[in-house]
């Protein structure tokens, strides 16, 4: 990290009341509170016995600023804000962060709302977050992306130069994202590299998972530092393990149970996407435990592979989405318990690879009618007991 | 004459600048720019067309699914691919919630703040609020003790005088023309919208796994396997679960969304007046009933009316769209004053506008990133009022009675449909029909699926080994701000070509080489401004079409060969 950390962890950042309070002035018991601190413990990955603290820290803290930055961007991550679960805490824990500046969200247009940016960067040198979404063009001056005349480059580095830190709200802001796929022809980066120095983390995504938004801010407040990142600067809570390890269809892997067509009955009965495209093996993200819309769902969970959202540069490196990553089970660095499931799926990969290139060596229309049929004697074969 | 700047305009996606010319307390010229650029198509050349939709799904993140729709829509018209029942009504299902969702969300938190004025909300008499809502509506929230907590929160909030996102608006202007009771009716509901709207679109995490951008959508169908007898697809219990979403999103439209719209309108009828714009509009028409890909097949119909007259309903022909870049940031190798074919299209972008930072654009010359796109060389308006007034035109019965029916409780003629009002009421009235004809399809899919069809994708053209050496076709989708076409190319299995036309660029459009005015800067000409320095007036009407402008601006070069003229669908 850049800087020091310092300030908004204690109540001395400004005379507001407490957490607790204005919560109560809102109607918020403390019973949802304490639901509200569990429920982050959980996101955080730590056990239900930190709530607690959790709880303590956020009583004694005042309203730190955050400001939120929209530049190349879609608007996407502020949506998934929108759809915040555990939300009538969560959104409070963000309002008693006193969002001063969303152009989404915000009243106020024009020159006013910009004199609130401003006053802030003024006012709180140092004491507020800066949110960013979206990322930020470099090429020619700055010109594919300004604010009130001011390039999105020039208006980063003033906001996040001088903010406590920046965190990124999806790939976008965090690793130039989309606008930055291949040939990128805006010169897109992220944050870090637009403004080199600042205090940044990365909650990648597209978008990203709202609740890791709020863990984050969470466990800056309970601990009074930012939680320890990855080399690429994603928190290790929400960022630590890859998706694949923690899979809910895993276990279809390892015995070698594939989707090999849309609809099929491995497909209905929720069996592996790896040979749909399937990116869980090489993405670290929390998907498969935290989930989307109040844990509604997921990618997987819905039947579509992971496509890999919350690594760098992905439009890049995992297209084309549908095709089968190569060398999986190379990874070869599990150890313990995986070593066995990896051993068996080297064998299956094989097997599968042979097959594809049979495949592909028949002419079209038969190929598709002969794997149909294939697929469908698998389907007679397969033992019931599979779900 | 002295020139006004709004930028940014907040509460709308994307990078939007509007300078203004005023005169006599009226905007007698205005200028709509977008000021922020991706290259999107750009990126698209030479990828899996079987990917484009996840690429142009983050066109938008508001208007989320829409460009994931045009675009398979495309890819599968290019490789005539038809999909299986079950997807064309899943489609319907996303594509619906999705509007409804959207056009409530615009309500409350995008637009409202136009009408509503938060401040005067605490000056309310929570048991005048109650009694005014229950004359409109028996939605059971609805109470002075409600109204009497939404408004103590709200002091709390007021009292720290930190006012967060509700900072530095035009509180206290003048043109807020509501009693403190409507704006106490209002504030509340748009708390509690923002609490329905993340709840109802679960509806998407459901079918599609998250939202927003699900991800969930196939050239050939759709991911989310059927199966009765498995806790891995979409089941009875899923469906039931969407039926009660379905009930829930239609209980809030029907019980407080129309009536607050009718509420607050009654307020505003002077906003009938203004507005108006280019009397042009234009809808390719949506929901497919069938796989046919007919236009008499879309319970949504197509159709151009032009300069107002109601009278005559001209179908869509693609041949006939052009766009220009005169006044835009981009070169044509065939020089200046001449649109092409988004089939013909280029995007050699040029940026000439004043090197940041910069006080004005050169409004004379190029100004936006946005293109200039013409139907038969006219401005089109396109968006809810767009389809409503196609649908009534055409006699649909469903919009005709709805739309009569507003009009009658305001008390207010058809002519009033053309304007700032009329498009914040048009919104309001195609929700409700959405939101009413959701659980149709959902019976249908449900019927489908206990009659022993299961089937969610057609794996016919899934195999890019299968597919000719060269294809090409567009497709066609109503998004919740209007029509959205997608044209592709494909060559050796890759994409060659990709253009996107999108409403925003309908809608956002700078002048044409002929110097016309694009919907929204027609729009705001003669638009009155109590206080110029606070522009209030200009955000009413900028905020009636919803803008999103992430969509308007990503349009690309092509190969410049014409290509096979394709029905859409």
């Amino acid at each position: 990290m850049g800087k020091k950390n310092s300030g908004a962890q204690t109540r001395n950042l400004e005379d507001g009341p407490a957490l607790c309070e204005i919560l109560e002035q809102r109607g918020i018991s403390r019973r949802d509170f304490m639901a509200f601190c569990t429920a982050m413990s959980a996101a955080l990955a730590l056990p239900a016995t930190f709530a607690p603290r959790i709880a303590q820290a956020l009583d004694q803290v005042a309203r730190p600023t955050l400001v939120w930055l929209e530049f190349q961007d879609c608007a996407g991550n502020t949506e998934a804000l929108l759809r915040a679960s555990n939300p009538t805490v969560a959104e409070l824990i963000l309002d008693v962060l006193s969002i001063d500046y969303h152009e989404t969200l915000m009243a106020a247009a024009g020159h006013q709302s910009e004199e609130v940016l401003a006053k802030v960067v003024k006012e709180q040198k140092g004491k507020y977050i800066a949110v960013v979404e979206g990322s930020i063009p470099l090429k020619d001056d700055g010109v594919y992306c300004c604010i009130g005349g001011k390039s999105a480059v020039d208006i980063a580095r003033e906001v996040c130069g001088n903010a406590l830190a920046t965190v990124t709200v999806g790939s976008c802001a965090a690793f130039g994202g989309i606008p930055a796929a291949s040939p990128n022809p805006t010169g897109a980066v992220g944050v870090s590299d637009a403004v080199p120095g600042a205090t940044v983390i990365n909650l990648p995504g597209c978008p990203l998972n709202p609740d890791n938004l709020t863990a984050t801010v969470v466990h800056y407040l309970t601990f009074g530092k930012l939680p320890a990142t990855d080399s690429l600067g994603r928190p290790l809570f929400a960022y630590g393990k890859r998706i694949h390890d923690a899979c809910e269809r895993r276990s279809h892997f390892d015995a070698g149970q594939y989707v090999e067509q849309w609809g099929d009955f491995a497909h209905r009965k929720g069996h592996c996407l790896y040979k749909m495209g399937c990116k869980g093996p090489e993405t670290f993200n929390n998907c498969p435990t935290q989930r989307f819309n109040e844990k509604t769902s997921w990618p997987v969970g819905s039947g579509h592979g992971c496509v890999g959202c919350s690594e760098p540069l992905f439009w890049n490196t995992m297209t084309p989405f549908y095709r089968r990553l190569p060398n999986v089970p190379g990874f070869g660095i599990e150890t313990t318990a995986n070593k066995i499931g990896a051993g068996l799926a080297v064998a299956t990969a094989a097997a599968f690879a042979a097959h594809g290139v049979i495949s592909a060596l028949r002419p079209g229309e038969d190929s598709q009618e002969e794997r149909r049929e294939e697929t469908d004697a698998e389907d007679r074969n397969r033992p019931d007991n599979q779900d | 004459m002295p020139k006004i700047v709004i930028d940014p305009i907040t509460r709308i996606e994307g990078h939007l600048r509007i300078e203004a010319a005023v005169d006599g307390g009226r905007v007698s010229d205005a200028w709509s720019s977008s000021t922020m650029y991706r290259g999107i198509e750009t990126i698209l050349k030479g990828r899996d067309p079987r990917d484009a939709w996840l690429f142009t799904q983050r066109f938008c993140g508001v208007c989320t699914t829409v460009h994931a729709i045009a675009s398979i829509r495309c890819v599968e018209n290019a490789l005539k691919i038809k999909v299986p029942p079950n997807a064309e009504l899943i489609r319907n299902i996303i594509i619906g919630i999705q509007n409804v969702q959207d056009h409530v969300i615009h309500f409350y938190h995008l637009h409202a703040l136009d009408w509503v004025d938060i401040t005067s909300a605490l000056k309310a008499d929570p048991a005048k609020t109650a009694a005014l809502t229950a004359s409109i509506s028996d939605w059971p929230l609805n109470s002075t003790t409600y109204f009497k907590g939404v408004q103590d929160k709200l002091k709390a909030f007021v009292g720290k005088e930190r006012l967060g996102p509700f900072a530095n608006a035009y509180w206290g202007h003048p043109a807020y023309k509501l009693p403190p009771e409507a704006d106490l009716m209002a504030t509340a509901h748009y708390l509690e919208a923002l609490e329905w709207q993340k709840d109802i679109i679960r509806i998407h995490a459901t079918l599609g796994s998250k939202n927003p951008h699900p991800q969930t959508f196939l050239v050939g169908g759709m991911a989310l396997a059927i199966d009765p007898d498995s806790q891995s697809a979409l089941n009875d219990d899923k469906l039931n679960e969407i039926r009660l979403l379905l009930r829930k999103a239609q209980a809030f439209v029907e019980q407080v969304y129309i009536p607050d719209l009718l509420a607050i309108a009654s307020f505003y009828k002077d906003w009938a007046g203004y507005g108006g714009g280019v009397g042009n509009f234009m809808s390719y028409g949506e929901y497919p009933q069938d796989n046919s890909g007919k236009p008499e097949k879309l319970w949504m119909p197509p159709g151009v009316i032009v300069g107002k007259d109601l009278s005559k309903i001209y179908p869509v022909d693609h041949n006939k769209i052009t766009e220009y870049v005169d006044r835009s940031w981009y070169d044509y190798s065939v020089g200046e004053g001449k649109g092409l074919h988004p089939w013909e299209g280029e995007s050699n972008h040029n940026y000439t506008g004043p090197k940041p930072p910069y006080q004005f654009l050169d409004t004379e010359r190029k100004y936006s990133w946005v293109k200039a796109p013409r139907y038969q060389d006219m401005p089109m308006e396109v968006g809810p009022l767009a389809r409503m007034l196609v649908a009534y035109a055409s006699g649909q019965k469903e919009v005709r009675q709805a739309v009569d029916g507003v009009l009658a409780k305001l008390g207010v003629g058809p002519e009033a449909l053309f304007s700032t009002l009329g498009r914040t009421a048009a919104r309001g009235i195609e929700s409700l029909l959405i939101a009413r004809q959701l659980p149709v399809w959902l019976d249908q899919l449900t019927a489908n699926i206990a009659g022993g069809d299961l089937a969610i994708h057609n794996n016919e053209r899934w195999d890019p080994a299968t597919w000719p050496a060269e294809a090409q076709g567009y497709g066609w989708h109503e998004a919740p701000r209007g029509s959205l076409g997608h044209w592709i190319r494909i060559k050796d299995q890759k994409i060659h070509n990709y253009q996107a036309v999108v409403p925003s660029t309908w809608n956002a459009s700078p002048r044409d080489a002929k110097g016309v005015r694009g919907p929204y800067e027609a729009a705001l000409v003669g638009t009155p401004l109590a206080q110029p320095e606070k522009p209030l007036e200009i955000l009413r009407t900028v905020h009636s079409f919803d803008p999103c402008l992430a969509c308007a601006v990503h349009l690309l070069d092509a190969g410049g060969n014409e290509m096979v003229r394709v029905r859409v669908l």
